[in-house]
């Protein structure tokens, strides 16, 4: 089309967006159904254990109470939890409930009371005598012989390599990266480690089923797989999946926490044992250590470099746990290698990674998917090494990153949970975001001098440079629907699950744009297994490119259907016809037109027409979105405190749909990063218990505590995306860690290589590099 | 609905408030919090989301005061005025806080929204022309997973200048009168 764009790239108001600013019962806790019970989960307390009894007598006798749930009362089906398209490439490691416990919080038992004070008692009255076995809590140890067997059940499948804790192994190398290194001048390594972070939305999981008057198991969920989670269910309850309907309302934010089936078939399994509406909601402390958490990992990563700073080999070696189960585990930390190493356009590659079992908080999806554990090594190591060579790391990353109609063959290798597709780079800002974002936070001058003087405050700055995927290639797809109304509006039904970042949105700007009207002529329902058609979900910054994609086409259809018609009512060929502000035109000087609400008209009373048609699209390709991010520190050289001055993020995502909401996926995502850079992480003690599950002492950035931020946006043409489109709300978390290490170093000379980096982490690393200087100094002097 | 069997046996007792201006008389029982009798009275608005006072996600205001209504018991509200989400767009007309939030992307997943706007409400109507620091630190009892607060600080200061704007546009019509 030549026209200029009317709706997409433009800054609307989200289309749920009164709803929400109002208050307006939209989520998944807003409703009030006669007779609901209320369903409660018995955390185990124990990191390791097997049941030997259960007595449920006493909780089943009390008043009020209308089912008491043990592994002897449900179906024995191994799964996975992981919200993936089938087959799942995560291990079928996990029932529904168990004789045997393998992480402080995995569900006992499970009650269904009316109400929740009746639900918290009957869990104190069921009587569990565990019999303890030694728990695995150090990933360290996972491996080594004589450790604790976590999944010694003989059901489940898919499992690396049980006796070990190993629940996935993966090894991948393109070129010859021992002989990158014989090649090298320069080759660093190093450790790196992170934290176990939880997504910690503001809407803790909550699933309310209950039975229709069919008979059906209704279950509305705060979920970012609908579908997936309906076909899980359906298996976990050994139903078929006709007999399940599963509605995603407006859901209060997900980041990954949410792609999984949690709560959804253990308050099925409640509405079916009770014939009763269900729900079930995490209080805030379960939700930090019963929900997920990103994987912390161990890193080694080693880099040979040529003495002009040219990157010939990089290796990376990894060590995860998934926790108890492995969700998520081997895509995950796949992640960590396939959208990391090819950053640099290094022709020898290795990555090798074990993701274990622990008797931990099970880990899974979480926004960046593997990626901010990689980019924290590598960009911390190639900011070492830039240092080290004497270059400026703006310089280095220049020389070395990747480019347009470049081919990233690591992901070729790995994809996920099987071999994966090349990734050709048709769409590249990384340039302009390196420049736009080095100049917003003043890096030329900035590395040069800063006005540190003798203070004990002292500024410096660091970068880092990021990328991710757009959908999963080959393996997610999405669909659409649209009809035409008869005051020509259209009614959109997609699969698509908006979990607060605004789909819903750019899908009927995608709709809008190519049909031609305006954006209040589009109304969405999304995420409704019985209403919209299929979709795998929102995950892997999918959801523009690929649902997107679905609408675009759909809408295309619908087009060419209105055009038709249009083409007799106004007697003009096809192809001198557009559509625009609601009504269809002749290009032609003898300007004709006919509004939508007259053709629509026209259709359905004289044509007896459904203008209508729907559409699947998938790609083969994920298009990579690039981000460059700078951050100015402040580093107190008494208290080891590490202010955040300014954060400036450009991000390439492709043509921004919606640039305000890409801005705040931006700004979100940094929030996130933030925290994972300084402060955030779940503490477990030495039995496997969270010490810190609240929010006091699990610290979030709040308002006063956010960096002037800067966001820019670089936008780039990707011919796979719908009207140019990439993604954008993963990637830009991957950068303030490294960012952020990198300019502590600048400021005050020490490199910190775990998360969080904590006051004493800063101090301790001061305290050693003064003891080394002294030390220097003694054997200097005669 | 309170299991009203057994040890769970509970007394009910009398509530008589305003809710968004309405004079109410509520049945509940001596221990509820404000944000379950709200919440169950259908003002969803009111959000759960750690019951600790740490997320402010179920924030009111009580007498034009802030507070998270999972930190009161229900019985404390006993004669005085709460405001809830659902009472600050009058007869379908958005505040202006609201208006800004729609309008500077402040809103993403919405489940911390409606404590912001209540708290930004009451911030303006304390202080009409706030600085940055101040539209932040009414808003730091106030978690966000989503936005990273720049918009809905961004929103709160368009707000409160258009409401300055607004005032302005007024005073000549007061001078005449005068």
């Amino acid at each position: 089309m030549s026209r200029d764009r009317l709706v997409v790239g433009r800054n609307v108001r989200k289309v749920d967006g009164v709803k929400l600013v109002t208050g307006g019962a939209a989520f998944t806790d807003d409703v009030q159904i006669p007779g609901m019970l209320y369903g409660k989960i018995l955390p185990s307390p124990h990191a390791h254990a097997r049941i030997r009894r259960i007595d449920t007598r006493k909780a089943k006798a009390l008043a009020g109470v209308h089912a008491v749930l043990t592994y002897k009362d449900v179906p024995r089906v191994p799964h996975t939890t992981a919200g993936q398209a089938w087959p799942e490439p995560s291990p079928y490691d996990t029932y529904l409930l168990d004789s045997k416990v393998r992480f402080v919080g995995d569900r006992v038992a499970a009650v269904a009371a009316e109400s929740r004070a009746i639900a918290e008692r009957a869990l104190a009255l069921i009587e569990v005598d565990y019999e303890i076995l030694p728990a695995v809590l150090d990933m360290e140890q996972a491996m080594a012989p004589g450790a604790a067997v976590i999944h010694d059940e003989p059901d489940s499948t898919k499992i690396y390599d049980r006796e070990h804790n190993i629940a996935g192994y993966i090894l991948r190398e393109i070129g010859n990266v021992e002989q990158g290194f014989a090649d090298s001048d320069y080759i660093v390594e190093r450790e790196f480690r992170t934290q176990r972070q939880q997504h910690c939305p503001i809407e803790p999981h909550i699933t309310i089923s209950w039975l229709d008057t069919d008979g059906r198991l209704v279950i509305r969920t705060s979920t970012q797989v609908p579908y997936h989670s309906r076909r899980q269910v359906a298996m976990i309850l050994q139903i078929p999946v006709s007999r399940v309907h599963v509605i995603k309302p407006r859901i209060g934010g997900g980041f990954g926490g949410k792609q999984e089936m949690l709560l959804e078939d253990i308050c099925g399994a409640l509405t079916l044992a009770t014939r009763r509406p269900v729900k079930i909601e995490f209080t805030r402390e379960e939700e930090f250590y019963m929900a997920r958490s990103r994987h912390p990992q161990r890193l080694r990563m080693k880099m040979g470099v040529t003495r002009d700073g040219i990157v010939l080999a990089s290796q990376l070696t990894v060590l995860a746990t998934t926790g108890a189960y492995g969700s998520h585990s081997t895509t995950v930390q796949g992640n960590t290698g396939s959208k990391v190493l090819p950053l640099y356009r290094a022709p020898n590659m290795r990555f090798e990674c074990h993701v274990v079992y622990t008797n931990n908080p099970v880990a899974g999806a979480f926004r960046g998917y593997g990626c901010p554990q990689g980019f924290f090594a590598q960009e911390t190591l190639v900011d070492e090494i830039a240092c080290e060579l004497g270059m400026d790391p703006l310089e280095f990353h220049r020389k070395n990153v990747i480019r347009l109609g470049d081919t990233d063959h690591l992901s070729a290798q790995l994809g996920e949970g099987k071999e994966g597709l090349p990734r050709l780079v048709r769409s590249c800002g990384l340039p302009q975001c390196m420049e736009r974002a080095a100049r917003a936070i003043g890096w030329a001058q900035k590395r040069k001098s800063l006005p540190n003087g003798h203070s004990h405050l002292r500024r410096g700055v660091g970068m880092a440079c990021t990328m991710q995927g757009s959908g999963i290639a080959g393996v997610d797809w999405a669909s659409a629907f649209l009809k035409m109304n008869e005051d020509g509006s259209f009614y959109l039904q997609v699969g698509a699950s908006d979990v607060g970042g605004g789909a819903d949105t750019v899908l009927a700007q995608i709709a809008a744009e190519t049909l031609g009207v305006t954006l209040d002529k589009i109304i969405i329902t999304s995420g409704d297994t019985d209403i919209t058609p299929f979709d795998v979900g929102a995950y892997a910054s999918s959801t523009t490119i690929i649902s997107g994609g679905a609408v675009k086409k759909a809408a295309g259809k619908v087009r060419a259907q209105v055009l038709d018609l249009a083409s007799k009512m106004l007697d003009a060929p096809v192809d001198k016809l557009d559509c625009g502000n609601n009504e269809v035109f002749t290009t032609c000087v003898c300007r004709k037109a006919v509004s939508m609400t007259d053709l629509a008209m026209q259709a359905m009373y004289k044509e007896k027409l459904q203008i209508m048609d729907g559409a699947s699209h998938f790609n083969t390709d994920s298009p990579p979105p690039f981000c460059a991010t700078f951050a100015e520190v402040e580093v107190d050289t008494e208290t080891g405190q590490v202010r955040v001055v300014h954060l400036a993020t450009a991000v390439d995502p492709g043509t921004a749909i919606n640039p305000m909401q890409a801005e705040g996926q931006v700004e979100g995502a940094v929030a996130q990063g933030l925290g994972y850079a300084l402060t955030e992480e779940l503490v477990l003690d030495a039995a496997g218990r969270p010490v810190n599950a609240n929010f006091l002492d699990y610290k979030m950035f709040a308002a006063e505590d956010m960096p002037k931020l800067t966001t820019i946006l670089v936008e780039t043409d990707e011919p796979l995306g719908p009207y140019g489109a990439k993604s954008i709300s993963e990637v830009p978390i991957n950068g303030p860690a490294p960012a952020i290490a990198n300019a502590i170093f600048h400021a005050v000379g020490v490199r910190i290589r775990k998360l969080p980096i904590r006051p004493e982490d800063v101090l301790r690393a001061l305290g050693a590099k003064r003891a080394a200087n002294l030390e220097e100094e003694a054997l200097l002097t005669p | 609905m309170f299991g009203s069997r057994g040890v769970f046996a509970m007394k009910t007792m009398e509530l008589h408030l305003t809710v968004n201006g309405q004079s109410l008389n509520w049945s509940i029982a001596p221990g509820e919090l404000l944000l379950d009798v709200l919440r169950r009275q259908g003002y969803f608005g009111v959000k759960r989301g750690c019951e600790k006072g740490e997320c402010g996600a179920c924030a009111v205001l009580v007498d034009g005061k802030p507070i998270n209504s999972c930190l009161m018991f229900a019985a404390q509200a006993e004669g005085r005025h709460v405001l809830t989400i659902e009472g600050v767009a009058i007869d379908g007309k958005l505040d202006p806080v609201q208006e800004a939030f729609l309008d500077h992307g402040a809103v993403q997943c919405g489940f911390c929204t409606p404590g912001m706007v209540i708290s930004a409400k009451a911030l303006l109507d304390r202080r009409p022309d706030p600085t940055e620091d101040e539209v932040r630190e009414a808003l730091a009892g106030h978690l966000c997973r989503c936005t990273g607060y720049l918009k809905p600080v961004e929103a709160v200061l368009a707000a409160a200048s258009k409401r300055k704007n607004r005032a302005r546009r007024v005073k000549p019509l007061t001078e005449v009168s005068r």
